[in-house]
């Protein structure tokens, strides 16, 4: 497909996962003149990587493998009539005024800045790495973050080794040490930080027990251990107490010649934080609205660009809420002024989004607990309302409905809306 | 017939030697090193700080204080003649107590006699003024603008590929395993790679000078592997300084510096950890290494960064000759010339420790006469993070490659990734590695640390290089990224993997 780049675009979406396909496609079904930029050579983001299934029960109602729920999408955006530029990077978005960006582009087909309305920013997330989680000893080769192993088996044909150590036990490190086991590699274990698994129960039997990889909970690794210039030859772990401290004296050694880092994502925001855009310290990604709108005004996020999500299927609905958002923006001439409500996580919750209700519209709102509680009651104190769930966790991302007439609710009060969760 | 020279290390110091004397008629110069790529030993882990010249005592260590006066003046000149990435932020020697302030004082007057200009003790007003988030309990500082940093194996990279336009030949994953001596002279070097003639030998081999001198019969000092640890933060964290801050220092260690290095990243450390003389290899960090950088930097520079802003952590060896000297000139064997026991201030001396050998080689009676054409320039591979958004717009319409972005941190494009490669080859490397990509372009060593496009580096060295994917090392032989394609062990050993073994 050859696209147009030059001119003015009513929204451009920075990211063609699928919270940037979704946006995409969403927008330009809107009627929207839509550019699509991505830095892949091909649409989908970190999905063709995924060739496990699980993806799309709750959006598309059917399961599907990574690359067929990003075909899906791509298809979508194409029929849509986006305009696209792939293997192109946005290292800047420069603001014009409110209602103009220019969003800057290079690439080997086009480099130059491209004029736009609204800016839906869907760039996702970077993994952490080895230094960011205290792994000390020998920088030799055979480290990889658990992304850049599957990167590396699944789009370049790569096995990066023999005998395999995974550290953290989210649903990536989990997934990622069954692909190993499944091409005939010894996965010597995951191992994981907290006192319980970090991912869905599912993907502990699916993943490890059906496999035989052993898992060693309230362990971390302190370092890895290699000769010279060379590989990974072991990896030194140790136990850590109720307060995650290392408890001395439990220093033990794995033999491994790969470690694979699975400690979880951080959303890229070097561009929004250049813009100004406010940065939530809880979610790592930009304070939005209930439009997604960043507090830039015409720039809107979606996807791990906006919060790290458990389901891609989270992902691609953020994606069409910011199209949503994008299209109301530009028919208005900007998102109404308003006297937004605040909501912002209190005990037992770890983050909420969206982080600014105003009340005239319902709003799906994201948030994620601090540790598991069974028969949990979620309270949105202010907003009066209160959900009973059978089993909350860290790893499961919780998703409720909030009514305007219930954010109008706060208001009245203190204009602001705390989500709580308790057991019994 | 020529007198052939072979330099044995190519580090920054032997790498001066080779580009010194590549400005001479008549000789044949090579340059030998064990490592798959120049400037991977000493050179590759330290603070790159190019050093003022007040810290050496002119009675005690006299090599050490002439050598890293005149080294500093003759960096200024080459860094721009070689185009290498660089800043003279100068720096602060920061007292905190009374008895501290008079070390200042002596720093101060050694400063005079070493013949460094422009240092003065600044009081805690001017030095507060000067770099705000400095420690409220500063007391007073010395102030010397002439010091500066430079990236230390881009340094070495470049002045590599200057020697090589002049005449220099490389050889690389060569290790030497003997020198020939005969009647009291040179004859040669016994390698890995077969015996290279020589008529002088020259000992630039860092850790490892004491092994080489003992092959020649030569006495030299032992030398002692010294680790100091480092922490680097992100780029995006702050506050930074604006000038190379140093505690008072002690009398082994110039001690822990807090400095913004030459690529923009706050960097801490560092320590210095003797080891025993076998952990040559030993650059592992440790918890209790960077505890301690990571309190001396608070006493300096309180508002550190959060730990979570830490993109990388790393360690260096120093080679540190017994007395503390630099061992520097001809020996008892005609024709073996030391350029070695080059601790702490090496890295700045090391063109002035050329200039040396250089001297040395005249003492043997060799006759050095300039060259009619010599090259004294060289440029640096263009780094699109430091143009303008126009300029990147021009370069990348004008050249496509200048417009695919490989390494989104460090704004690194396939264009640089590619003349890095036509680089690596032009000075002998051998085996594709990352690390060779990665010290020459900045790819791999931002925020993300190369989880996004080390595997584009892989494929394109795979490429250039016409190895498999999996066959591309990290830094070095024995560091594959890969055992074999994806399906290598299913389909069983014996039949996998071709080009991946070691």
């Amino acid at each position: 497909m050859r696209s147009r780049v030059e001119g003015r675009r009513d929204v451009v979406v920075v990211g063609g996962g699928p919270a940037g396909m979704a946006a995409a496609a969403r927008a330009a079904e809107m009627g929207l003149d839509v550019l699509l930029v991505d830095e892949g050579r091909r649409l989908g983001g970190i999905l063709p990587q995924c060739i496990h299934p699980g993806f799309g029960v709750h959006y598309l109602g059917e399961e599907l493998t990574g690359p067929e729920f990003a075909q899906r999408l791509a298809s979508r955006v194409e029929d849509a009539g986006v305009d696209l530029l792939l293997d192109a990077h946005v290292p800047e978005v420069r603001w014009i005024s409110h209602a103009e960006k220019g969003v800057r582009v290079l690439s080997p087909g086009f480099s130059g800045e491209v004029r736009t309305g609204a800016v839906i920013y869907a760039a996702g997330a970077r993994e952490r790495h080895r230094f960011e989680i205290g792994i000390l000893g020998d920088r030799v080769a055979g480290v990889y973050t658990a992304g850049e192993a599957q990167t590396m088996m699944d789009v370049y044909g790569i096995l990066p080794g023999r005998r395999v150590l995974v550290v953290g036990s989210g649903d990536v490190g989990m997934i990622v040490a069954r692909r190993f086991a499944l091409e005939g590699a010894e996965v010597v274990g995951v191992v994981e930080i907290m006192p319980y698994p970090g991912g869905l129960t599912r993907n502990v039997v699916q993943c490890l027990e059906d496999f035989d990889i052993p898992l060693l909970l309230s362990h971390r690794v302190v370092a890895v251990r290699g000769r010279g210039r060379g590989r990974v030859e072991r990896a030194v772990l140790v136990r850590v107490d109720e307060g995650l401290r290392d408890v001395p004296g439990t220093e033990t050694e794995v033999e491994c010649d790969t470690v694979v880092v699975s400690a979880g994502l951080v959303p890229r925001m070097e561009v929004l934080r250049e813009l100004g855009a406010l940065i939530d310290q809880a979610t790592g990604g930009p304070m939005v609205n209930d439009r997604l709108e960043t507090t830039v005004p015409g720039v809107f996020a979606a996807g791990n660009a906006l919060v790290i999500n458990d389901l891609v299927d989270h992902a691609a609905e953020q994606g069409e809420q910011a199209a949503e958002g994008a299209a109301e923006f530009l028919r208005r001439g900007g998102i109404p002024a308003t006297d937004w409500v605040k909501l912002r996580p209190g005990e037992g919750v770890k983050l909420t989004v969206p982080q600014l209700l105003s009340g005239e519209r319902d709003v799906w709102v994201y948030l994620r607990v601090a540790r598991p509680v069974r028969n949990a009651r979620l309270s949105l104190r202010g907003a009066g309302k209160e959900v009973r769930l059978p089993v909350v966790r860290p790893a499961e991302m919780v998703r409720v409905k909030l009514m305007a007439g219930e954010v109008r609710r706060a208001k009245v009060g203190g204009r602001e809306v705390v989500a709580e969760v308790y057991g019994g | 017939m020529g007198v052939r020279v072979v330099v044995v290390g190519a580090g920054v110091v032997g790498a001066s030697v080779a580009r010194v004397l590549s400005r001479y008629e008549g000789l044949e110069v090579h340059l030998v090193d064990a490592n798959p790529d120049v400037g991977w030993g000493v050179s590759k882990a330290n603070t790159g700080i190019v050093h003022g010249g007040y810290d050496d005592d002119p009675d005690r260590f006299p090599l050490r204080a002439e050598l890293c006066a005149l080294g500093n003046e003759i960096w200024h000149r080459w860094v721009e003649e070689l185009d290498v990435p660089h800043t003279w932020s100068g720096a602060l020697v920061v007292a905190l107590e009374g008895d501290q302030r008079r070390e200042l004082e002596s720093l101060l007057e050694r400063g005079r006699r070493n013949g460094v200009p422009e240092l003065r003790i600044v009081e805690r007003e001017e030095a507060l003024a000067m770099e705000p988030n400095l420690t409220q309990e500063v007391e007073a500082a010395l102030w010397a603008p002439t010091v500066g940093q430079i990236h230390p194996v881009r340094a070495t990279v470049a002045i590599v590929e200057n020697a090589v336009d002049n005449g220099v030949r490389v050889h690389l994953e060569t290790e030497v395993r003997g020198v020939k001596v005969e009647g009291g002279e040179v004859r040669g070097l016994e390698t890995s790679r077969g015996f290279l003639e020589a008529d002088v030998v020259v000992n630039a081999a860092g850790l490892r000078a004491d092994e080489l001198a003992d092959m020649a019969g030569v006495e030299f000092p032992r030398i002692r592997p010294r680790r100091g640890e480092y922490w680097i933060f992100d780029r995006s964290a702050g506050p930074k300084p604006r000038r190379v801050l140093f505690p008072t220092p002690t009398p082994t260690s110039k001690g822990v510096v807090v400095t913004t290095e030459v690529s923009g990243h706050l960097m801490i450390g560092p320590n210095a950890e003797d080891l025993p003389p076998d952990a040559k290899g030993d650059v592992g960090n440790t918890a209790k290494g960077l505890e301690e950088v990571w309190e001396r930097a608070g006493e300096l520079w309180p508002r550190l960064p959060p730990r979570r802003l830490v993109i990388r952590t790393f360690a260096g060896l120093r080679p540190e000759p017994e007395g503390g000297d630099f061992v520097v000139g001809n020996t008892e064997v005609w024709g073996f010339v030391n350029a070695a026991g080059t601790r702490s201030p090496g890295l700045t001396a090391a063109p002035a420790i050329a200039l040396r050998v250089r001297d040395a080689l005249v003492e043997l009676g060799i006759e050095l006469r300039e060259k009619g054409e010599w090259k004294a320039t060289r440029r640096d591979i263009e780094s699109t993070i430091d143009l303008g958004w126009r300029e990147r717009v021009e370069r990348a319409r004008d050249d496509p490659l200048r417009g695919r972005v490989v390494c989104r941190c460090n704004l690194v494009t396939e264009r640089e990734v590619l003349e890095a490669i036509e680089r690596m080859r032009a000075v002998g490397v051998r085996t594709p590695s990352i690390d060779s990509v990665k010290f020459r372009t900045g790819a791999t060593s931002g925020t993300c640390q190369g989880s996004f496009c080390r595997v584009r580096l892989v494929e394109l060295l795979a490429r250039e290089f016409g190895v498999p994917p999996w066959g591309v090392t990290l830094k070095g032989r024995g560091s594959e990224v890969g055992v074999g394609d994806v399906k290598v062990l299913l389909r069983g050993a014996s039949t996998g993997g071709e080009g991946s073994e070691e």
